[in-house]
């Protein structure tokens, strides 16, 4: 290469840098400058009215698992917190499970139908996204309620004589959550076994593989990316999620996300709420780190 | 004797679709298939030869009929409840898994010792000669080394009887020639019964023991390879194996008579008459007791030439006589020559 040519790749590289600057600077601005605000704040004292007072203090941190007594000051182990959190990964495991065992068989069903038929049920299966997450929260409102479709028809059909309380309870939570974030597992669930070659399940029965032996040795290890696609994006949201456990869990099973929430508005304690937050980004990130791992692992070389 | 067949089918029907719209894909096929044979499928696509193979490995269950391997009924088992194993037209080996664990497949699912697996597996990578791919993925393989792997995989659990659906068909044809001896070696040396299914002709004639020819859903000839090019028992055989002419026949004294008058001696039952274009003598014109011929073209094929001919009704025969070293056959368009049939070598068939 001549001194010249390279001299040339130079600029067009130093103009390239050049050419998106403006989408750098806009990115970074608006992606790292409101997260760089709330990590600063995370550090600081809380206000007296809420905001912060510009003191730095490992407070935030701290009182993510610790309380302090009020009358003498010591720290101890905040329970309530520790409650929050525990229910927060608990409810986003079972979401998971939830809409895996309800999912997989979606989209299986889904894969093996013909191509027009295929499209059709898809487009069902997005159907509920056009409808805005708290409208469809409601909905659900309406049929778990006391006085809701399920408890009317139980009663109906004389299943049960009183109405079941599942409103404001974990199961509401869980119920609702698994409804909302069903399409999330469906779709990656089937685009992996919609490149599956059934022709494997004939391979597999003829090698005296039993019917869960072909679910557990071939088809499982084969759609695993599209698995743990799937779980990443209900576990993700599920962990953070915001207005389901406000509509059906009423408030009081708070999760992570309203516990937030509790900080920045009645709570008034700014470098708490901002701690939860990046503890929660960071959980995710851990979350999204095991999923490349596995995706990365499980990619075949002509998929 | 108390030998047991490999396989027997007993009128099998399997019919796809309901009532009138129902397709008879196979249609009352009986058939026994004997122990440590080569036994070859041959048809056009569509004839039914692989449906009745699906039916022996037990991914379709027949309409009506029975089905038995090594002498016990297993019309209604599954697929892994019988004794066969199956070599895939698609090869569907398992991307998931190396190569030696495609190969053990079979005998974990069976729940064999970890130690029997893996010497297994070896075992019959070296038989297909692939050993030192043995940890590799499926994906890194050319296809004639996956067709080898499916092979493994497909003998590592010793069935009965070894099920190939045209398992060559994706290979090149100097790979096809390779499997072919391949295929026969690894026959002879398990003394497993295979069951082949295709639709080249001349991979069936070389291959088999023997061969059962379909058609429309019917069994229409089982026999040796000399059986069914020597002696096909109806038109749809005799030209579905090698080429061959027919020649429409009326009974007449001392032979059959042709539609130009002349008497032929043939063997068989039939108004058609039919004769291999390799089983013609070309002579002069004239000759006693031959037919007069005229040459309308000549067609080199290499190893031999091709001429086609006209009998003064008209109707058209083609002869093949070996080129000589010269390549010149020795015909000219035109010429008028003498065509005795070979003895024995005339038949009669039903249509």
């Amino acid at each position: 290469m001549s001194p010249a040519e390279e001299q040339q790749i130079r600029q067009s590289s130093r103009n390239g840098w050049l050419l998106s600057a403006p989408a750098l600077v806009i990115l970074t601005l608006a992606a790292m400058g409101p997260l760089l605000v709330v990590i600063l704040y995370s550090f600081l004292t809380p206000g007296q009215y809420g905001n912060v007072v510009w003191d730095f203090s490992w407070d935030g941190w701290i009182s993510i698992l610790f309380t302090r007594d009020i009358f003498d000051g010591t720290l101890g182990l905040a329970d309530a917190h520790l409650t929050i959190f525990w229910r927060s990964i608990k409810l986003s495991l079972q979401t998971t499970l939830l809409t895996f065992a309800v999912g997989f068989p979606t989209a299986w069903f889904i894969a093996t139908r013909p191509p027009k038929a295929r499209a059709l049920w898809l487009f069902l299966i997005t159907i509920p996204f056009w409808t805005n997450l708290l409208i469809r929260t409601f909905a659900i409102n309406e049929v778990l309620r006391s006085e809701g479709l399920m408890n009317t028809l139980l009663m109906k059909i004389g299943l049960i004589a009183a109405p079941i309380q599942v409103m404001y309870t974990d199961t509401a939570v869980l119920i609702g959550m698994a409804y909302v974030y069903l399409p999330l597992m469906v779709l990656p669930l089937f685009a992996a076994i919609d490149r599956f070659d059934l022709r494997l399940l004939e391979a597999g029965y003829d090698l005296y593989a039993s019917r869960w032996q072909v679910l557990r040795h071939v088809i499982l290890p084969i759609v695993k990316p599209g698995i743990v696609a799937g779980s990443i994006l209900v576990f993700v949201p599920s962990l953070g999620a915001y207005v389901t456990p406000r509509v059906l869990g009423g408030g009081k099973n708070m999760m992570i996300g309203n516990f937030i929430e509790l900080q920045f508005l009645q709570g008034r304690n700014w470098p708490l709420g901002a701690a939860l937050s990046i503890l929660l980004l960071i959980v995710v990130m851990i979350a999204l780190l095991i999923y490349t791992r596995a995706a990365g692992k499980g990619a075949n070389p002509h998929g | 004797m108390t030998h047991v067949n490999a396989i027997e089918a007993r009128n099998t029907i399997k019919a796809f679709g309901q009532g009138d719209a129902a397709v008879r894909a196979l249609d009352d096929v009986s058939v026994t298939i004997r122990q440590g044979e080569f036994f070859t499928l041959l048809g056009p696509s569509g004839c039914g030869k692989t449906t009745l193979l699906r039916l022996i490995a037990g991914f379709e269950m027949p309409s009506s009929g029975m089905i038995l391997i090594d002498g016990a009924e297993v019309t209604n088992l599954p697929p892994n409840r019988r004794p066969v194993n199956t070599v895939f037209q698609s090869y569907a080996l398992f991307p998931h898994l190396t190569v030696a664990e495609n190969v053990g497949f079979a005998l974990k699912m069976q729940g064999r010792p970890k130690a029997e697996i893996t010497e297994t597996a070896a075992r019959m990578l070296a038989l297909v000669k692939l050993e030192h791919l043995a940890g590799r993925k499926v994906a890194q393989l050319s296809g004639g080394q996956q067709q080898r792997v499916a092979l493994a995989r497909a003998l590592a659990p010793q069935p009965k009887v070894l099920l190939l659906d045209e398992p060559l068909s994706a290979l090149d044809l100097k790979l096809r020639k390779e499997m072919q001896v391949e295929l026969k070696r690894l026959q002879m040396e398990t003394g497993i019964t295979f069951v082949f299914v295709t639709h080249d002709q001349e991979e069936a004639l070389t291959m088999s023991d023997r061969i059962g020819v379909m058609s429309a859903g019917k069994l229409q000839q089982v026999g040796s390879p000399r059986d069914i090019y020597t002696r096909p028992v109806n038109r749809f055989v005799a030209s579905f194996i090698g080429e061959t002419n027919f020649l429409p026949v009326t009974p007449s004294q001392g032979g059959v008579k042709l539609g130009c008058g002349a008497v032929v001696v043939a063997e068989g039952e039939g108004s058609t008459l039919t004769i291999r274009p390799e089983q013609m003598r070309l002579v002069a014109a004239g000759e006693p007791g031959t037919l007069p011929a005229q040459v309308e073209n000549l067609v080199y094929f290499g190893t031999d030439t091709h001429l086609n001919l006209r009998l003064p009704d008209g109707e058209l025969l083609t002869a093949r006589v070996q080129s000589p070293p010269s390549g010149d056959a020795g015909f000219a368009a035109g010429q008028a020559i003498g065509v005795a049939f070979l003895p024995g070598a005339a038949r009669l068939i039903r249509d």
